[in-house]
C-alpha cells in the first residue's frame, strides 16, 4: 500500500519505530528479565555502571536494579501515555465533533466549556487532580487526559467545520442519513488523519506529565516509574548520576522516538506535504 | 509580396511527457503561426495540451517537462535556446499572458497600481514619475473607473472582471507584440465575459497585437477568432481560419465538439405540462446577514427575494442568473439545506418550510439533488457502491436490495458493474457525475434539484451528461429544477426558464419567448452577451 512506502520513506520515523518497538518489547518483556520487583534492593548500594556485570547501569542507595528499573517503568509510561491519550481523544472527538457539526448555540457552549480547560494551566490542574483522588494509576491516567483534551475538540471542530460544507456530506444531508451517521460515516473518516497525528504526539506529553507528576512525589507507589527514579536521585546528583541520568535518557529516547513517528504519520497521510523533502 | 517572418511560429513542437502518463507527449508535432494583428483561437477539452505552448513560450512548463524536439520562433527567434536573462527581457516586453484566475495571479499584498508599476521597473524602464503616469493612462485605457483612485485599492476589493482589466493592464504595460490569453474569461459571468472579449479585441485592433487565445468555449471561438487551431490529446486536428472550422468542419472530432456546442433548438415545441402541481413556491425570502457586532450593522444581502413558481410532473425549470444572483440559494431552500426567511415551499400541497428537519427527513427522498462538482460531492473514503446505497439504507431498504438497485442504476446511467467496488478517484469528471445522477435516482425521487451539475465538464461529457438526464427525466418522469449560469443550456434543457437577478425571479417563460422576445432589460443584456450567438453549431455539423 502507498501510505506504508510513504511512510517508510521517512528515515527519522523508520528509527522511531524502530526504537518504539524496542521499548515495547523491554516492558513487555520486564517480568521475564527481571524476575524480582524493582523495588526489592539486589545488589550492593551505589554500585556505579558497568562496575558489576549482573548490573550494567548500577543500583541506587538501596541496591536496587536501575536496569529493572527502567524495564519496569516502560510499562507504567506506555500504559499512561496511551491509555490517557485514548480517553482524552474520545472526549475531545466527541466535544469537537458536536460542536463542528451543529455549530451555532452549541457550539458556543461546548468551545467556551473547552475554553474553561485551556486557560488553566495544564500540568497545574493535573497535580491538584492527582493530590484530590489520592495518586494511583487510575487517577494519573484520567488526569492526564483530563488536561489534555482542549485541542483535540479544537482541532476536531475545526476539521468538522470545513468538512460539513464540502459536497459530499451535503449530498448525505439529501438522501436522509441522520447527523450522528453523517458524523461518523460520512465526516469522521476524512478527519482522521490529523487526529492520528496529534494522538501520537500527544502519547509522549502524556508521559512526560507522568514523569513529572512522579518526579514530584505523586506516582503511584506501588509502579516503578521513571519519573519517580529521577525524583528519588535529584539528591544525589553529584555522588550519584547514574541514578538519574539513565532514566532521563529513557525518556528522552522513547518521546523523541514517538515524536520522530508523529511526524512520519502526518508526512505520509498529508498528500499537501508529500515530496516536500524531495 | 516578400515574404515576412511570422510573429509566432510553432514548427513541430513536441513535448515529452515523464514515464507513467497515459500517452508519451504532452504535445506532439504541432505547428502553427501567429500573424501580427491576428487573434488566433486555441481550443481544446481538458488535457487537449491546448495551454503547453502557451506555457513553453513563457518559461511556466514544470521542471518535468521538456520540450524534445522542434522549435518556438518569436520573431524569428528560437525561445528555446535562448538564455534565461534573454527569455526574461522577453517576456513582458515582447510577450505577456494573461490568466484564467485573476484573483491569484494578482499579488493580494500590494496594490493594484504598485503591480502594473512593476512590471515597467522590473524591466527597467522609465522613472518613478513616468510608470505613475503610465498607470494612470493604462487603467484609464482598460475602461476602469476613476484611475487615481482605483490604483491605490487592492486587489480583493474589485469584482472579477475588473481584476482581469487590472492583469490586462499588466500585460500591455510595456505595449507587447504578442499577448497570450489562458482561458482569461472562464471565471467570469457572462456580462463580464462579454466586456473582456470586447476590451481584448478593441487593444488588438488599435495596438495591432497577434493575440494567441487559449479557450474551450466555441462561443467564445466565434465571438473574436480569426484563426482556429483544434487540439485533441496532444495533436493538432483541424487548423484554419474561423470561417472554416466553425462554419466547415472536416475532422470528425472538431464536428463532435461543434454538435456538441449548447444552442437552443428554436423549432421544438414541446408539450405543455399538464396535471397537479408537484411543487409550488410562493413569495419565497432568504436574507443572508454577515459582520454585525454590538456597535456595527451587519451586511444584510437579500439572496432570495419574494420567488414564486410553480413546478408540474415531468417538467424541467431552468434557474439562469449570474454568480450572486441566489439561484443556487434557491436550490438549497427548497432541499431545506438552508433556514427560510418566509413564504411557502409546497411539496404535493404540503408546506415544507415549518417543517423540523426531522420531521422533513421522512420526505427527503422525493426531493433529490445532484451536485456542482463531481469531485467534492463524491466521499472520497467510500466505495461507489457505499455511496450509491447510503441513501436508500438511511430510508429503511434492505442492504441487499439496495445493493441490487445501486447494481442496475450504474447500468442505467451507462457506468461498468465493476465501477461498484472502486472509489471516486479512480473515474473522470463525467464518469462521477453519472454516479452522482445515480446516487439522486437511487431514492426514485420525484423532484431533482441539479445545481450547476454539468458546468465542471467539458463541453462534450457536458452533452453526454445532459442526454442522460433528459433521457431519465422522460423514462422516469421526475420534475427538475436546473439551475445554470449558462443560458445556452438552459434554453437547450428546459421547458421553462426563470432568470434570476439580485435574488428576484425578473422574468420567467417558455425559452423560445426568453430567448427571441426578452422583455427585462437584464434579460435583453444577458442574451446578447451570449458568446457566438451569431453563430450556429446546428447548421455548421449539420
Amino acid at each position: 500500500m502507498s501510505f506504508l512506502r510513504r511512510y517508510a520513506q521517512n528515515v527519522g520515523a523508520l528509527i522511531g519505530l524502530a526504537i518504539l518497538v524496542v521499548v515495547v518489547l523491554v516492558a513487555l518483556a520486564a517480568p521475564v528479565l527481571y524476575p524480582v520487583s524493582p523495588w526489592q534492593g539486589v545488589g550492593e548500594p551505589l554500585l556505579g555502571p558497568f562496575e558489576d556485570p549482573a548490573y550494567p547501569l548500577g543500583t541506587d542507595l538501596l541496591g536496587r536494579d536501575i536496569a529493572a528499573g527502567i524495564a519496569y517503568g516502560a510499562r507504567v509510561s506506555l500504559l499512561i501515555g496511551i491509555i490517557s491519550t485514548a480517553v482524552a481523544v474520545v472526549i475531545g472527538v466527541a466535544l469537537g465533533a458536536l460542536a463542528g457539526f451543529y455549530g451555532g448555540r452549541v457550539d458556543d457552549m461546548l468551545m467556551r466549556f473547552t475554553e474553561f480547560f485551556q486557560t488553566i494551566p495544564a500540568f497545574a490542574m493535573a497535580v491538584v487532580l492527582v493530590a484530590i483522588f489520592s495518586p494511583n494509576i487510575t487517577s494519573i491516567t484520567l488526569a492526564i487526559a483530563v488536561v489534555s483534551w482542549p485541542p483535540v475538540a479544537r482541532l476536531v471542530r475545526g476539521e468538522f467545520l470545513s468538512l460539513r460544507s464540502r459536497e459530499f456530506v451535503q449530498a448525505a444531508v439529501v438522501v436522509g442519513q441522520t447527523g450522528p451517521r453523517i458524523m461518523a460515516t460520512q465526516i469522521l473518516p476524512n478527519a482522521i488523519s490529523p487526529i492520528i497525528v496529534t494522538a501520537s504526539l500527544m502519547v509522549a506529553t502524556a508521559i512526560l506529565t507522568e514523569s513529572s507528576l512522579s518526579f514530584l512525589g505523586l506516582g503511584d507507589r506501588n509502579m516503578m516509574s521513571w519519573g519517580f527514579m529521577i525524583g528519588a536521585a535529584r539528591t544525589m546528583l553529584r555522588e550519584a548520576w547514574w541514578l538519574s541520568v539513565f532514566p532521563g535518557v529513557a525518556i528522552l529516547v522513547t518521546v523523541l522516538a514517538i515524536n520522530l513517528i508523529g511526524e512520519g504519520l502526518n508526512d505520509a497521510m498529508n498528500p499537501h506535504l508529500r515530496g516536500r523533502k524531495g | 509580396m516578400k515574404p515576412t517572418t511570422p510573429l509566432l511560429k510553432v514548427d513541430n513542437l513536441s513535448i515529452e511527457l515523464p514515464a507513467g502518463f497515459d500517452r508519451k507527449y504532452a504535445v506532439e508535432n504541432l505547428s502553427y503561426t501567429l500573424e501580427a494583428g491576428e487573434i488566433l483561437c486555441v481550443v481544446g477539452e481538458s488535457g487537449s495540451g491546448k495551454s503547453m505552448t502557451a506555457n513553453a513560450i513563457m518559461g511556466l512548463l514544470p521542471s518535468y517537462l521538456k520540450p524534445s524536439s522542434g522549435r518556438i520562433l518569436l520573431n524569428g527567434r528560437d525561445l528555446l535556446v535562448m538564455s534565461e536573462q534573454e527569455l526574461a527581457r522577453e517576456r513582458g516586453r515582447t510577450v505577456s499572458m494573461i490568466f484564467q484566475e485573476p484573483l491569484s495571479a494578482l499579488n493580494p499584498l500590494m496594490t493594484v497600481g504598485e503591480q502594473i508599476a512593476e512590471v515597467m521597473l522590473v524591466h527597467g524602464e522609465g522613472d518613478a514619475r513616468s510608470r505613475d503616469e503610465r498607470v494612470l493612462e493604462l487603467l484609464d485605457y482598460v475602461g476602469l473607473p476613476d484611475p487615481a483612485s482605483l490604483r491605490h485599492s487592492y486587489p480583493f476589493r474589485l469584482s472579477g472582471g475588473q481584476r482581469q482589466r487590472v492583469m490586462i493592464a499588466m500585460a500591455l504595460a510595456l505595449e507587447p507584440a504578442m499577448l497570450i490569453a489562458d482561458e482569461p474569461t472562464t471565471a467570469l459571468d457572462v456580462t463580464t465575459q462579454a466586456q473582456i472579449l470586447e476590451l481584448i479585441r478593441r487593444i488588438q485592433r488599435a495596438k495591432g497585437m497577434g493575440v494567441l487565445f487559449i479557450t474551450h468555449d466555441f462561443g467564445v471561438v466565434a465571438d473574436i477568432a480569426d484563426k482556429v487551431v483544434v487540439m485533441e490529446k496532444g495533436l493538432i486536428v483541424e487548423q484554419g481560419t474561423a470561417d472554416d472550422v466553425l462554419n466547415r468542419p472536416q475532422h470528425p472530432y472538431t464536428r463532435r465538439l461543434i454538435a456538441a456546442v449548447p444552442h437552443p433548438d428554436e423549432s421544438a415545441t414541446r408539450a405543455e405540462a399538464a396535471g397537479e402541481p408537484l411543487l409550488e413556491v410562493r413569495n419565497l425570502q432568504k436574507t443572508y446577514r454577515s459582520g454585525g457586532g454590538l456597535f456595527t450593522r451587519p451586511r444584510i444581502v437579500k439572496a432570495v427575494d419574494d420567488v414564486s413558481f410553480t413546478l408540474r410532473r415531468g417538467e424541467t425549470l431552468g434557474v439562469v442568473g449570474e454568480s450572486g444572483s441566489g439561484k443556487s440559494t434557491l436550490g438549497r431552500c427548497i432541499l431545506k439545506l438552508t433556514d427560510v426567511d418566509g413564504g411557502e415551499i409546497r411539496y404535493r400541497g404540503k408546506d415544507l418550510v415549518p417543517l423540523s428537519q426531522a420531521a422533513f427527513r421522512p420526505m427527503r427522498r422525493h426531493l433529490q439533488m445532484v451536485f456542482q462538482d463531481p469531485f467534492a460531492s463524491l466521499n472520497p473514503r467510500h466505495t461507489i457502491g457505499r455511496i450509491l446505497t447510503d441513501g436508500p439504507v438511511a430510508n429503511g431498504v434492505p442492504m441487499d436490495e439496495a445493493q441490487k438497485k445501486a447494481r442496475d442504476l450504474l447500468a442505467l446511467v451507462g457506468l461498468d458493474p465493476s465501477a461498484y467496488d472502486r472509489y471516486p478517484h479512480e473515474f473522470s469528471g463525467g464518469q462521477r457525475q453519472r454516479v452522482g445522477i445515480a446516487r439522486a435516482l437511487a431514492l426514485d425521487p420525484e423532484l431533482l434539484v441539479a445545481d450547476e451539475s454539468v458546468s465542471a465538464l467539458d463541453v462534450s461529457v457536458q452533452a453526454q451528461v445532459l442526454d442522460l438526464m433528459q433521457d431519465l427525466q422522460k423514462k422516469l418522469d421526475i420534475a427538475v429544477i436546473f439551475i445554470t449560469h449558462d443560458l445556452r443550456v438552459a434554453a437547450e434543457v428546459c421547458d421553462k426558464i426563470a432568470v434570476m437577478y439580485r435574488g428576484a425571479i425578473v422574468e420567467a417563460g417558455p425559452p423560445a419567448e426568453v430567448f427571441n422576445a426578452p422583455r427585462h432589460a437584464y434579460t435583453q443584456k444577458l442574451i446578447a452577451a451570449i458568446p457566438g450567438r451569431h453563430w450556429n453549431p446546428r447548421a455548421a455539423v449539420a
